[in-house]
């Protein structure tokens, strides 16, 4: 099964128009010592049906959210993906077209995406938005880049309350530039910022990392009295609910848009989300889409700003990104336009008293408290007697999907995220509070 | 061009959505964090949902639609298998904090090819962390960062042939590292006499594709490689040709330290438009240290695969989880399928289509660089200029022919350039009537030019404003604009 159309005949015919003899007379250019000389060692070519088989006994052999219930968070979550979604947004010729370079023949694309830069910005309360980058860690990297490339500074203030995987992938791609990066607290569940003298961006989460909403107008009133940029990483379902990152004072709002309408997928393809406010749309990193005319006059879409990108100013770019995540940023679209402004809202209501009910009843399970005061939107910390992996080992076990454990922070050490989303009835949550119950006793 | 907004009418919907059923508490948010005007979001029903998303795909070319001959972006068939093994329920519903005993299947896959890529590039190991090849080419230069300081040996500059694509330079410098440019000679190869010269021990390494960007083997790589290594520095390949290679020769065996792969291009798995993709990186045994933390696992006494993030030297995470696992998932496919001989078949296949189009269309559109080619080919449309006919011009008039249009103006080297691509999955009835149609065009160059000037005709939308775009900034939809936009 190798997906070519070629008949022993097409083939003769093709060598003898091309001028050699044999397929290997083409590899000639290769030299001869160079050559494999030898077949691959890899596995043996299989029929449709054996490869579905094989890969179905592999996805057997997990326990996907299909078969626990799920009140794991931490940055990816299992919302309802309604039925028009995946079907829209993953047709063929959404699915099966490159990058729109040729935009005569891309306006499907293209107007997607103009779609949604508009729904994102929207929901950031920012003024321009990209096509998407990799992921939600993806972003946050980007956003420091621009952050660095406006204040000319290098240094880093990271609440503790962001997402400790994209803490690291912000260290990670620091080292290029040299960035440091300095930790603000948040022992008491939000952020308390320090070291902001000479700092370029602060960061922090909305709702953070630990579930909890920070108090965003302190926070950018004290970053923007330092020179700095705030750059609030937002979770996109609670938008209908919370006020926008961008009216309560951020310079640059980024976002893991998995939750509108993306599998979970063990973490990718997801999306990245990135806006920010109109004086720095040179800055931004990767694709953008702009309205235009055509030689008739008439209105069609572009890929815009394209001087700021890797293949027109090389080494002179904002950002090495090409390939990014468009076919999730259609899913989003697709998404966002089924919810409308009222669904967002009563989502966002709905996972918000879900998952207070859920704090209530786990924190009155002998032994188990909420680890910090203050409101929450869609998960909070719930401390636990014992080891918190532990716990969330034995949970799994008896069907209940929590976490992550936050045995990394300080401070945390008996602790575990719990995130409840309108997947989760509330016979659902008084089926964990009971089996934690159990658990723990 | 209608957008969803324009068809919002107020207090239409289509979602449905549970209500709470749990007791109502007390406001728990202060009021000033709360959201005061609803976003505007659009209104509609599932019906026009369905509708709108329907037509706008419409106005979109795709593989599945018809040939996609785009240089260097290897627009090969996506398999239906492919996307029907992504949506299995214990796949695409797996969560990416899962126990690592939950998640056996996804890390046997991972597993799996991860040894798959190690024979086919000839490395040792492989993290599928990076979500594109531009994420696996800063992946791959901080590895030789990590490298050199390890080393004591902190370097400055990486070279980079004229020919390369835009993401290396970009990725360089996004690393920490200079650029130096490296001439092609008359060959389209690397000029070996020119970085022999620019070779010293202040030399991170050179980012080399191979193919080259014009369908060239660089046949001079061992000579490359010993040269670079004779200084301390490392040779990065760029994966964005390796369709022309697989089962025929190996970036290891070359004297490649580090790879990176595009399994968006190589392995089938759809574009979505301009992604997700997947850029995993393999390095050779020196470098294995390096790699992002958590790596895949086996434990051979309890057979259980597990992630291991104890990695003291390793550059750090790059990806927020484990990479595009769904892109990943894809590919494992197609791989199955294929096997070891499906893959060599494939190579052969791209090499013998690429060359048996060139020959067509050859006396029209001359290449660069004469003689055989690997999987793609750059032809210049140079000598149409004295009439007046630009390379996009002949791009443009291909699609009302009925065919996306090749790669236009890159690389950057030769000069009014059509880069090539047919791919193994097009027949010869495809490539004929491709050729003829090119072969058409060229006739149409000399005795009605203006018909190429004015393509294309048979689209949604003639040739779109670039300049104007960038110039008039429209990068949002507003009620102000619609009119604008609805014309």
């Amino acid at each position: 099964m190798d997906y070519t159309p070629h008949t022993q005949e097409d083939i003769d015919q093709m060598l003898r128009t091309i001028g050699v003899s044999t397929v290997e007379d083409l590899f000639r250019e290769v030299p001869e010592g160079l050559r494999l000389g030898r077949d691959l060692d890899l596995a043996k070519p299989l029929t449709e049906m054996e490869v579905m088989d094989q890969v179905a006994s592999l996805a057997r052999k997990n326990r996907s959210v299909e078969e626990l219930k799920c009140f794991a968070g931490g940055g990816a979550y299992e919302h309802y993906i309604p039925a028009p979604v995946r079907h829209l947004a993953y047709r063929a010729e959404f699915a099966t077209s490159y990058t729109p370079y040729q935009p005569e023949l891309s306006q499907g694309v293209l107007g997607a995406l103009f779609e949604f830069q508009t729904m994102v910005c929207e929901l950031t309360g920012m003024e321009v938005s990209n096509a998407s980058l990799y992921d939600g860690a993806s972003s946050l990297v980007e956003a420091v880049n621009l952050a660095a490339g406006m204040t000319g500074r290098s240094r880093v203030v990271v609440s503790e309350a962001i997402n400790p995987n994209y803490r690291e992938v912000m260290e990670t791609f620091g080292a290029g530039p040299g960035y440091e990066f300095v930790t603000a607290s948040a022992s008491d569940g939000v952020t308390r910022l320090q070291g902001l003298d000479q700092a370029a961006c602060v960061i922090v989460g909305q709702p953070n990392f630990f579930g909890m909403i920070e108090n965003l107008p302190a926070i950018a009133e004290k970053a923007h009295e330092a020179g700095a940029l705030l750059i609030v990483h937002f979770d996109p379902l609670s938008a209908g609910v919370l006020e926008t990152p961008g009216a309560l004072g951020a310079d640059v709002v980024t976002g893991e848009g998995q939750s509108l309408g993306n599998e979970l997928m063990f973490g990718g393809p997801y999306l990245g989300l990135f806006a920010t406010k109109t004086e720095h749309v040179r800055r931004v990193p990767g694709r953008i889409t702009g309205a235009t005319l055509d030689s008739n006059g008439q209105p069609g879409f572009v890929l815009t700003l394209q001087a700021r990108e890797q293949h027109i100013r090389r080494e002179k770019a904002n950002s090495n990104v090409c390939t990014n995540q468009t076919l999730m940023a259609i899913v989003a679209t697709v998404y966002l336009s089924w919810l409308g402004p009222q669904g967002l809202k009563e989502l966002g209501e709905t996972c918000l008293a879900r998952t207070r009910y859920a704090a209530q009843l786990l924190s009155s399970v002998s032994g188990c408290s909420l680890r910090f005061e203050g409101p929450f939107f869609k998960e909070f910390v719930l401390q636990v007697p014992g080891r918190s992996a532990e716990v969330a080992r034995q949970l799994a076990d008896r069907g209940y999907l929590v976490g992550p454990s936050l045995e990394r922070f300080d401070g945390l050490e008996n602790c575990i995220l719990v995130a409840v989303t309108e997947t989760r009835t509330a016979e659902d949550i008084e089926g964990l509070a009971k089996v934690l119950a159990e658990v723990v006793a | 061009m209608q957008t969803i907004f324009d068809l919002s009418v107020s207090g239409r919907r289509a979602s449905t959505i549970p209500q709470a059923g749990v007791e109502e508490n007390e406001p728990a948010i202060p009021s000033h964090l709360l959201r005061k005007t609803p976003p505007a979001l659009p209104e509609v029903s599932e019906r026009d949902l369905v509708q709108h998303y329907t037509r706008l795909s419409q106005k979109n070319w795709a593989i599945d639609v018809g040939a996609y001959p785009l240089g260097s972006c290897t627009m090969k068939y996506n398999p239906k298998i492919n996307e029907q093994i992504a949506s299995l329920p214990g796949l695409r519903n797996l969560h990416p904090w899962q126990n690592e005993a939950d998640a056996q299947g996804a890390l046997a896959m991972l597993w799996e090819m991860e040894r798959a890529l190690a024979e086919i590039t000839g490395m040792k190991r492989v993290t599928f962390q990076p979500a594109a090849g531009a994420h696996g080419e800063l992946t791959g230069l901080l590895i030789m960062r990590a490298f050199h300081q390890s080393n004591g040996d902190p370097r400055k500059t990486v070279l980079i042939p004229d020919s390369a694509h835009g993401t290396n330079p970009a990725s360089v410098r996004l690393a920490g590292y200079q650029v130096r440019q490296v001439p092609s000679d008359d060959r389209g190869l690397v000029d070996l006499a020119a970085l022999e010269d620019a070779l010293d021990e202040t030399i991170v390494g050179i980012m080399l594709t191979n193919p080259n960007t014009l369908g060239l083997f660089e046949k001079d790589i061992e000579k490359i490689a010993k040269a670079m290594h004779s200084v301390g520095g490392l040779l990065y390949f760029d994966g964005a040709n390796l369709n022309a290679i697989m089962g025929k020769v190996r970036p290891g065996d070359m004297g490649f330290d580090i790879v990176h792969m595009n399994l968006h291009k190589t392995f089938s798995t759809p574009h979505g438009g301009g992604g997700p993709g997947a850029g995993p990186v393999a390095v050779t045994e020196r470098l294995e240290r390096f790699l992002p933390a958590p790596m895949v696992e086996f434990d051979e006494s309890s057979c259980n695969y597990f992630w291991d993030p104890d990695r003291p030297d390793s550059i750090g995470r790059i990806h927020g989880f484990h990479g595009n696992f769904g892109i990943v998932a894809r590919a494992y496919a197609y791989y199955r399928a294929l096997g070891g001989e499906g893959l060599k078949k494939v190579s052969e296949r791209a090499v013998l289509n690429a060359n048996y189009l060139r020959t067509i269309i050859e006396s029209k559109y001359p290449l660069a660089h004469p003689g055989l080619c690997m999987h793609e080919f750059v032809s210049t449309a140079r000598r149409f200029k004295k009439l007046g006919v630009r390379g996009m011009d002949v791009a443009k008039r291909l699609i009302d022919l009925g065919f996306h249009p090749p790669t236009v103006y890159f690389p950057l080297v030769v000069e009014e350039s059509l880069m090539i691509e047919p791919t193994e999955t097009e027949s010869k009835q495809t490539l004929d009537a491709l050729g003829k149609a090119l072969l058409q065009i060229s006739d149409e160059a000399e005795s009605e030019p203006d018909l190429l000037h004015s393509a294309p005709t048979t689209t949604p939308v003639g040739r779109l404003d670039e300049a104007r775009a960038a110039r008039q900034l429209r990068l949002r939809w507003t009620p102000e604009l619609a009119k604008e936009l609805t014309g």
